[in-house]
């Protein structure tokens, strides 16, 4: 009996220290982030800056995996579709499957093996060379200075890498469904266009690609910041970044799908 | 304290206590630096000095006792006055903590941008003003990763001082330097602490070159001020832990071997 009750009391321990506790580091630290992007966002170039490295430099790996996905959509989708007889709905097929859930999914997921693990190796790194404390004893709060801008590219990047994603795939879509396999153009492009809804489908698309947005900087930014400060502790933050914030990603997209599609 | 106490002090050191968690890593420390002086802090890797470094910084705050900067209390300081404080302290890291993303010249612009409204052109001539005295205007437009170490320390050297500092703490600026950048390095201290009318603490345990350098000396061992005095009076020291440590005899007071249990014994146990 005792047993069991150590092991209890241990598997008590491990959840309240590494989850409980580093949950409302977490909270903290977003909520200095946030109270700190007052001052950051007056000096927009340092977003600017992040943003570059954050979106700009993600556009290959986001571009490139829209046009696969999409073009894989559309091999998949035409070859249901044709089973009864609809294939001319494959655009609306491809165009909602990657507005509602692939595009934000796939690329918050791209995102943060991409940028996310980035923001946090980096970030770790300046606070293991004594970056961050330079900073601090030169008067200037790391948070405002480093951290804001990182969290504020993700979360404006992240959108727009999402609906690039959408929109390369839906051209991959028209590729393969279209040019190769030859389904009617008119219908393609004139179905997707009436079955697609702004509000329904697109608007709450990018509802989530900005909440996976603000999860992924926000895990990125707080695992890098607290990093341990050596080679161990960053590479294991960055892993953690990238493990965290694709669970948060899948688990957040079922929550946000269960809001927002129910009913229908 | 003798005659040292008599000159006006910019940072005094009373009773402090400090310690994570459990560990007690400064005991009663007390100790004064004057006005205009290089004074050493030496001791041991991890005897603290670092510690009280990042305490009279205002990064760490005491368990008990007082630091006072200019007179000011900086354990006390509400944020804002602590920041105010700290645009009049200069710190060099045991690396150089260099900006890895900035050129030389923006690291040691960094702080004017910051901290000032200055067109930037005033900044130019002022950042190349700083790296002038370092030696380093010529590598202004280098990456720190294309800085040698003892480069890199002394572009951190020139960022420490963009805003003329009353006061420059430097941790461990010797280490892993080679003999002429560390020589180069000495010397800066010395020279833009009296060029500048600042007023420095040098932690170290590089004992040559500070003993060459300083006005005066804190020993510490094990979180205490042991000994302390002029390079002379280090010198002559007759306390057996200090002759070790100025001497580097491998075997004294602080033992060569970490406490083990009979040597005999550990072999033959199975």
């Amino acid at each position: 009996m005792t047993r069991i009750a150590d092991l209890m009391r241990a598997l008590g321990a491990r959840i309240v220290n590494n989850w409980i506790w580093r949950l409302g580091f977490a909270c903290r630290f977003l909520w200095l982030t946030l109270r700190e992007s007052g001052p950051s966002f007056r000096r927009f170039h340092l977003t600017i800056r992040e943003i570059y490295f954050a979106g700009v430099l993600s556009l290959i790996i986001i571009l490139v995996s829209g046009l696969f996905v999409g073009m894989v959509l559309g091999l998949q989708g035409y070859d249901t579709l044709v089973r009864y007889g609809s294939s001319e709905a494959l655009g609306v097929l491809v165009s909602l499957s990657l507005e509602r859930e692939l595009g934000p999914v796939v690329a918050g997921l791209l995102f943060a093996r991409r940028a996310g693990s980035a923001i946090t190796a980096e970030v770790g790194l300046m606070k293991a060379t004594e970056q961050l404390s330079a900073m601090e004893m030169m008067a200037v709060d790391p948070i405002a200075r480093v951290v804001a801008p990182r969290f504020w590219a993700g979360v404006i990047s992240m959108p727009l890498l999402a609906a690039l994603f959408s929109a390369m795939g839906v051209f991959g879509g028209y590729l393969v469904g279209v040019q190769l396999i030859g389904v009617d153009e008119g219908s393609f492009w004139s179905q997707m266009q009436a079955a697609v809804d702004f509000r329904e489908d697109i608007l709450n698309g990018v509802i989530k690609s900005f909440v996976f947005g603000i999860a992924v900087s926000w895990i990125a930014v707080y695992e890098g910041y607290d990093a341990p400060p050596t080679a161990e502790g960053v590479s294991g933050a960055t892993t953690r970044t990238v493990v965290t914030s694709s669970l948060a990603i899948l688990a957040l997209d079922f929550v946000l799908t269960a809001l927002m599609f129910r009913g229908q | 304290m003798r005659d040292i106490v008599q000159a006006s002090n910019l940072v005094e050191v009373e009773n402090v206590y400090f310690g994570y968690d459990q560990r007690e890593i400064l005991k009663n420390i007390n100790l004064v630096v004057p006005k205009g002086r290089v004074v050493a802090i030496m001791g041991l890797s991890g005897c603290g000095k670092t510690t009280l470094l990042r305490l009279i910084g205002g990064a760490l705050v005491p368990d008990r006792g007082e630091i006072r900067v200019a007179g000011r209390v900086v354990n006390k300081l509400a944020a804002d006055e602590l920041l105010a404080l700290r645009r009049k302290m200069g710190m060099l890291f045991q690396f150089g903590a260099l900006f890895t993303d900035m050129s030389s010249f923006d690291n040691v612009a960094f702080q004017m941008r910051e901290h000032t409204k200055l067109s930037e052109p005033l900044i130019r001539n002022l950042a190349l003003l700083k790296l002038q005295a370092v030696g380093l205007r010529g590598a202004a437009d280098l990456m720190p990763s294309e800085l040698s170490g003892g480069m890199a320390r002394r572009v951190a050297l020139a960022r420490s001082i963009a805003l003329d500092p009353m006061l420059m703490m430097y941790d461990e600026p010797f280490t892993g330097l080679d003999p002429i950048s560390l020589g180069v390095i000495g010397q800066l201290i010395r020279r833009l602490n009296d060029s500048l009318g600042a007023t420095s603490i040098v932690v170290t345990h590089d004992v040559a070159e500070a003993l060459e350098l300083v006005d005066y000396v804190y020993y510490m061992a094990a979180g205490k001020v042991e000994f302390h005095g002029t390079p002379a009076e280090v010198r002559a020291a007759g306390l057996p832990s200090l002759r070790q440590f100025v001497y580097g005899e491998p075997d004294g007071p602080v033992p060569f071997h970490f406490p083990a249990p009979e040597y005999r014994q550990d072999l033959l146990a199975q």
